[in-house]
């Protein structure tokens, strides 16, 4: 098992380095003199930004299944005719909506850790224990997409007329079927641009968990300006990188948009 | 003709509809537990480490902090407002040089995190120091204060801009020919037909912007700046104590449950004329 755990990782961390953009084997630092500030290896910065990089990437990544999901389920239950679920769900929505996102993330990072300690300590276990800062940032940000979430896909849901329901029913359709093949693809087509500006949001709120100590974009330009004194080259690359991150998906927002109207009912 | 000379008798009740237990109920009263639970526990915790030497200590440093915040963020949702202008007129005009421009610093105060604008602003300028102290500006950005109002006037402007743009031209084109066809000069038309008009579309926008502006300034506590975040955090660093924390988190949520309030009032009372 941990065998095979390893060569996972060591194969996944393999294609990371060949398909990494800025300092891979085709990588765009590569085309720097060696000696500059950015190049790759141990006289540059480059490779540690890289990393950052695919950190910030991969943490929004990683919380975009989360939130969606756990948006999705919160949608569910707001619309449901059970008042308690409505009442409790609302609570959720207003709490992580209200709050300010560094603060939720303080509160989680810390909190989990007071209650990690004392059910460890429940156990007999009295040593220090420590929070991933990817996970706590991973549960602070999903929580507050999916909050954010369960209101865009609600008000999709909203706009589906009861017809399609019932048109479900009178096919005869499970309810789960009317759900996965009538009311999803309908869904996605009305909530991909609320959709779309919840992601862009969250991959800027990716850059809060520097602040918690996880090596991502921000941490390391500011680690690199600490060091070399180029405070504003390196954060301005910092800005630049988000920025890069910000047109991808744009880019890949507008093609799955294209993909989900391609059937030419929209409007 | 007939008619009754006595009363029928009451028919019995209808019999209750018969509420089943379904699973959406179930997990609707799990989840209320859950809050319920969490709140107990809350409590208990608070119950438990509380002591009013904390809270004569550092309850006035935490009003200071809530200050700081709401100066901070009225002050440069204010003039963000005013710097809004320009850019939204750069955004709508037909120049491409200037739309160009506007289109390039909305996209990127829109495009990258407020945290590295921020970070670009307080560090950043560092490196400028020669030439901010020539033209004599150096002891503002010196400032933390400053910076962050910089940044977020900046900031606000760019998203402000947008939420002008777009509420402008969402004034259907009827309302500019309308006024035209009444001899309306453009200036005057503008000012009093088509930005009523378009100031009730920003307004919902407006609210949401001003709420983020709330929950974005908490960042500023990252470039020690004492705001509500920053008071926190020196209270936490100081006692260890969580429940500075939470004490936040309430007042964050009051001040942004009282503004989403407030706004709602508010759109309501200025769209009484649109209710029907």
């Amino acid at each position: 098992m941990q065998a095979a755990f390893a060569a996972l990782s060591s194969i996944v961390s393999w294609f990371a380095t060949i398909l990494d953009p800025l300092c891979g084997p085709i990588g765009l630092f590569q085309l720097l003199p060696a000696d500059s500030l950015l190049s790759c290896g141990d006289a540059g910065w480059g490779d540690e930004i890289a990393y950052g990089f695919l950190i910030t990437a991969s943490l929004a990544i990683c919380t975009l299944p989360v939130g969606l999901i756990l948006g999705f389920f919160i949608a569910l239950a707001k619309q449901s005719e059970e008042k308690s679920l409505r009442l409790a769900t609302n609570i959720y929505t207003t709490i992580f909506r209200g709050l300010p996102e560094l603060l939720t993330l303080f509160i989680i990072y810390y909190g989990l850790q007071i209650l990690a300690q004392r059910l460890m300590a429940g156990f007999g276990y009295e040593g220090p224990v420590e929070i991933n800062t990817f996970v706590a940032g991973m549960v602070a940000l999903g929580v507050v997409f999916s909050a954010y979430c369960s209101e865009v896909l609600l008000s999709a849901f909203k706009a589906i007329p009861r017809g399609q329901y019932e048109a479900g029913d009178a096919l005869g359709l499970h309810r789960g079927k009317t759900m996965r093949l009538i009311i999803l693809p309908q869904l996605v087509r009305i909530a991909l641009p609320g959709l779309g500006n919840l992601w862009m949001i969250l991959l800027k709120d990716t850059a809060l968990v520097s602040i918690i100590g996880l090596p991502d974009i921000l941490r390391q330009t500011g680690i690199a300006a600490r060091v070399t004194k180029h405070a504003f080259e390196f954060f301005s690359l910092a800005c630049l990188l988000f920025l890069v991150l910000a047109m991808l998906s744009s880019l890949v927002f507008s093609a799955l948009e294209r993909r989900s109207n391609r059937s030419g009912v929209g409007r | 003709m007939s008619h009754r000379d006595t009363m029928l008798p009451a028919l019995p009740a209808p019999p209750e509809a018969v509420r089943r237990y379904t699973l959406s109920r179930f997990v609707g009263s799990v989840a209320l537990g859950i809050w319920l639970a969490a709140s107990v526990g809350i409590f208990l915790f608070i119950v438990d480490s509380w002591s009013v030497e904390k809270l004569v200590k550092y309850g006035p440093n935490f009003i200071s902090g809530l200050g700081v915040t709401l100066t901070l963020v009225s002050i440069s949702i204010v003039l963000g407002a005013i710097l809004s202008l320009p850019i939204a007129y750069g955004r709508m005009t037909k120049n491409k040089w200037l739309s160009a421009i506007a289109y390039g610093y909305v996209y990127f105060f829109r495009g990258t995190p407020l945290i590295t604008q921020l970070f670009l602003v307080y560090y950043g300028f560092g490196s400028f120091r020669p030439y901010l102290e020539q033209v004599g500006l150096w002891t503002l950005f010196r400032d933390a204060w400053f910076c962050a109002l910089f940044t977020f006037t900046l900031n606000t402007a760019a998203y402000q801009a947008e939420i002008l743009r777009g509420a402008i031209q969402s004034v259907p084109r009827g309302q500019h020919e309308a006024s035209a066809a009444l001899g309306l000069p453009t200036r005057i038309a503008f000012l009093k037909v088509i930005l009523p008009q378009a100031m009730i579309v920003a307004l919902r926008p407006y609210g949401n912007e001003i709420i983020l502006m709330i929950k974005g300034s908490a960042i500023v506590a990252i470039v020690t700046v004492f705001d509500l975040m920053g008071e926190t955090r020196r209270a936490f660093s100081r006692t260890y104590d969580f429940q500075m924390y939470l004490w936040a988190a309430v007042l964050y949520l009051i001040m942004v449950e009282i503004l989403r309030n407030l706004w709602t009032w508010i759109e309501n009372r200025l769209t009484r004329h649109l209710k029907r």
